[in-house]
């Protein structure tokens, strides 16, 4: 088991490293960098001016050492000034984590919590009006873009109650946090959910099938029993495979969710410091999510084996 | 006859039926038995008699749809199991009546361990704290002689064989002392010498504890060694009922006797084995097109014109065997 968790941080470091070169060199393929947009801003170039920008940002240099010299601070906790508010990167990113952090566990929190039971349900019921009418359900949740959705509730919020909700920064009561977060969280979890719940269908009635449940059955076991008890806990494992996929995918969502919702957190910042090219930013902000997704994939992976006792984690 | 009251299962004219899409089909037809209590009796046929359905109908465990008990009684020690409501029916399951199924390695869930898939059939029926299940599942798993039994009952499936795994679907059918066990076919998916093994053991338990058995199997060598009387089905019907040692010694259906013939023999010491292996000509025929008369009739070396026009009536030879064939007198005679 040792052997094993040193392997597998190895691996998950060298996966770290090769993101690090794919996010710094698709960084520089884009046309363009904050010099040219500020000058570009500005109307006249000074070619002069520009260089000595340049030179004092470091882009000048050849992008092998300027990769060197980015990395290097990453791994020493150094992480640079933002281009465009010459405040420490840290400074700018860390406050805007728990926001985003927030609305993606609330929405994580809300698949599993509506797309598991409605799964189980729909398999039970298979064949049945309310299994059809789940399943149109996820389907729709599946086809629905996250950001049309939220768009779609400001609009219903305008035409009901005459104004949409703000984001509030500092709620003052359980409730009003709620508020602030519940209804960016389920837009941009709907889709999760629909997955959600279909996987859970899907391994669902190829568990009912099996010789155990009825020797549960057999038992005198009530149909909850075998359904949440004996079944589920068998039809799980994809279920959190797809959990922890959809971990790595709402960061996506959160992006066109943030914005539609006006909530200054860490997704849609990274938009705005991707249209500034803000290198530092961008940089560390896609690290960042990128060690909190391989994390996650380690997660789901240990959690197989808390699952499912076959599977051991052994040299 | 036995003595009413000696009855465990006394099961009347019962019925199960398929709805499929290329039609209805009677799995189990206007089939009667009864098991006394520490008697076993043994149900034999090919696959597809309708041998399996008998046993899930028993359990009120048909999956239906597609499946249905449409008509007949299942009297469990004097209660009506099918004019139960499901509520009803699941303190019945696993407490008064257990089932033991095929396939040791599919049918315990791998995700619990053993100790506490006992636990579980027993805190269902009876009214203990976990502590004092847990004793009686160690119990139960010394009962069915696995060795180490607290050590097992914390270990999951996949870490069991196949042979202990099958004792432990023993020990939990047997957790709750039902009046009935029924074993559906224990020990085909083992091997010869465990075969053996878990036979004894469910006989032995069943002697110690007085439970009425019913045992499902294909195999006439298991029946001669286990049962006191014998059932056989072909095509969802009994067309065949005796004591084990009237069928061995004079069956009356030539489908017994066809399966009789059908055991390999082992040669005697000096005489070279059987060219060709004894078979009945034919399959079962499709149960949604049955035929008219017997069912067994197309494949029948004694079929006359009456075997296809009429079906035969369960006839009384005399000591409760019973036969539907139109020429059991001649089967004796041809053998």
């Amino acid at each position: 088991m040792f052997a094993y968790l040193v392997r597998r941080l190895f691996l998950m470091l060298v996966t770290l490293f090769g993101i690090s070169i794919v996010i710094f060199f698709l960084l520089r393929i884009v046309p363009g960098n904050i010099v040219d947009i500020l000058f570009a801003a500005a109307g006249y170039v000074d070619p002069a001016d520009k260089a000595e920008l340049e030179k004092q940002l470091g882009i000048d240099q050849p992008l092998v050492m300027q990769y060197l010299h980015w990395i290097g601070g990453f791994l020493r906790g150094d992480f640079g000034y933002s281009y465009v508010s010459e405040k420490p990167a840290l400074q700018e990113i860390l406050p805007r984590i728990p926001i985003t952090a927030r609305l993606a566990g609330l929405a994580l929190l809300f698949s599993a919590s509506i797309g598991i039971p409605l799964g189980v349900i729909s398999a039970v019921k298979q064949g049945t009006r309310l299994d059809y009418a789940l399943r149109i359900v996820s389907l729709s949740g599946l086809s629905l873009p996250s950001f049309w959705l939220g768009l779609l509730i400001l609009t219903a919020a305008v035409a009901m109650f005459g104004q949409i909700p703000i984001f509030n920064p500092n709620p003052k009561t359980w409730l009003e946090a709620f508020a602030t977060y519940a209804v960016p969280a389920a837009a941009v979890g709907f889709r999760s959910a629909a997955l959600t719940m279909r996987i859970t269908r899907s391994s669902m009635l190829e568990v009912l099938r099996q010789d155990y449940i009825r020797t549960a059955r057999a038992k005198g076991a009530s149909e909850a029993a075998v359904n949440y008890h004996h079944a589920l806990k068998n039809a799980i494992l994809p279920v959190i495979t797809v959990i922890g996929i959809e971990a790595a995918f709402l960061i996506g969502g959160l992006i066109v969710t943030e914005t539609v919702f006006n909530i200054p957190g860490v997704a849609r910042f990274l938009v705005e410091a991707i249209r500034w090219r803000d290198y530092p930013i961008v940089q560390n902000l896609v690290m960042f999510i990128a060690v909190v997704v391989v994390f996650a994939n380690f997660t789901v992976d240990m959690l197989y084996a808390v699952f499912d006792p076959r599977i051991r984690y052994t040299d | 006859m036995a003595d009413k009251t000696d009855l465990v299962l006394d099961v009347k004219n019962l019925k199960t039926v398929f709805f499929t899409n290329s039609g209805l089909f009677k799995a189990v037809d206007d089939l009667s038995f009864s098991v006394r209590r520490g008697e076993t009796l043994a149900i034999v046929g090919e696959s597809g008699c309708g041998k399996s359905v008998t046993a899930l109908s028993l359990m009120r465990l048909v999956p239906d749809p597609p499946g249905r008990i449409v008509g007949g009684s299942v009297t469990l020690e004097g209660t009506d199991l099918l004019a139960l409501d499901e509520s009803e029916m699941r303190s019945v399951r696993g407490n008064r009546i257990s089932m033991i199924f095929q396939e040791p390695m599919t049918s315990l869930n791998p995700v619990m361990r053993i100790g506490d898939q006992i636990v579980e059939a027993v805190r269902l029926h009876r009214n203990i704290s976990a502590k004092e299940a847990h004793d009686i599942a160690v119990e139960m798993l010394r009962l069915v002689r696995i060795p180490e039994p607290a050590r097992r009952a914390r270990e999951y499936p996949h870490q069991l064989s196949g042979g202990m795994r099958q004792r432990a679907m023993i020990a939990m059918a047997l957790a709750c002392r039902p009046a009935l066990l029924i074993a559906d076919e224990p020990t085909t998916a083992l091997d010869v010498t465990i075969q053996a093994q878990i036979l004894a053991l469910i006989l032995d338990l069943q002697k110690e504890l007085g439970t009425g058995l019913v045992l499902i199997t294909h195999d006439l060598g298991v029946v001669a060694q286990t049962a006191q009387r014998v059932i056989v089905m072909y095509a969802g019907r009994k067309v065949e009922e005796a004591s084990v040692e009237a069928l061995f010694a004079a069956p009356k259906h030539p489908y017994t006797r066809g399966l009789m013939a059908s055991i390999p023999a082992v040669p005697a010491s000096g005489v070279a084995a059987q060219a060709r292996l004894n078979e009945i000509p034919g399959t079962v025929p499709s149960l949604v097109r049955l035929p008219q008369g017997c069912a067994f009739a197309p494949r029948c070396k004694l079929a006359i014109k009456r075997c296809e026009a009429e079906y035969p009536p369960l006839a009384d030879w005399g000591g409760g065997h019973l036969a539907a064939c139109w020429r059991a007198e001649e089967v004796a005679e041809v053998a």
